[in-house]
């Protein structure tokens, strides 16, 4: 338990929070269409759960990740004897990432970080001008 | 305790409000923070009753404390999280015009004081 946390503590635990979200995403984009051998050796798609943190020196709640979980989606199942890495069926399994879900989930991460720098920025604004009387 | 803060001081009413008003920017960037989080509860300060406790001669934890009420979500969301944007977002906003009202206030108050001391 360190010092009490202050706004800035706040907002920038909050966009590194969102920050794992969009790299996630991001992870998760990137292995869209990607193929193996084996429905164990596919890729899951990640997913990031936040938790809250209430610090009750200064009543301020922050943001931190939870966890980082693999999501539990079946792989899809592929029938492409041509390709080497397939099995004894001629089959692949391809990761079952939801480009559209990930591309929502990639915006709504970027919307919810711009809203903490606007936060950020209008209280800084108002401390600095308390801060200068002016 | 008679505080700067407190009514008879100096600056009157708009230190406790300036006070108060700096809670509630606290709490309101807590909301906006925890958008995403599943099972978060919003909360906002009863901007009135906390400046009448306050008022009233409680310290300013304790005022906020008594008037910190948890948010009611227009449509509550399945994750039981219940930060509304557009609501946060206009707390907010309002909140820092009246910060800055406050702020003004209390500036003024120092000016003309000044100005008494320099006798101009």
């Amino acid at each position: 338990m360190g010092a009490p946390l202050n706004l800035f503590d706040v907002a920038t635990r909050a966009m590194s929070a969102q920050l794992v979200r969009m790299n996630a995403a991001a992870s998760n984009l990137a292995n869209a269409g990607s193929v193996a051998g084996s429905a164990d050796e596919a890729y899951r798609p990640l997913r990031p759960v936040f938790g809250s943190e209430l610090d009750a020196a200064s009543g301020l709640s922050t943001v931190r990740v939870a966890g980082v979980y693999r999501s539990d989606a079946a792989p899809v199942r592929l029938h492409e004897p041509d390709n080497p890495l397939a099995d004894a069926n001629g089959d692949v399994w391809s990761a079952p990432v939801d480009e559209s879900a990930e591309m929502v989930e990639m915006m709504e991460s970027a919307r919810q970080y711009q809203n903490m720098v606007e936060a950020l920025s209008t209280a800084k604004q108002l401390m600095l001008e308390t801060m200068r009387m002016k | 305790m008679p505080t700067s803060t407190n009514a008879g001081g100096l600056f009157g009413i708009h230190g406790a409000a300036l006070e108060l008003r700096s809670q509630r920017l606290g709490l309101l960037t807590s909301n906006i923070a925890n958008a995403a989080t599943p099972g978060f509860k919003a909360r906002d300060l009863d901007f009135r009753a906390a400046l009448d406790a306050r008022l009233g001669g409680a310290s300013a934890d304790r005022a906020t404390q008594s008037a910190t009420l948890f948010r009611v979500p227009v449509m509550p969301s399945l994750d039981g999280n219940t930060v509304e944007l557009a609501t946060e977002q206009a707390a907010f906003a309002e909140n820092a015009v009246a910060y800055s009202a406050s702020l003004s206030f209390v500036r003024g108050k120092v000016e003309s004081l000044t100005r008494a001391l320099k006798g101009e």
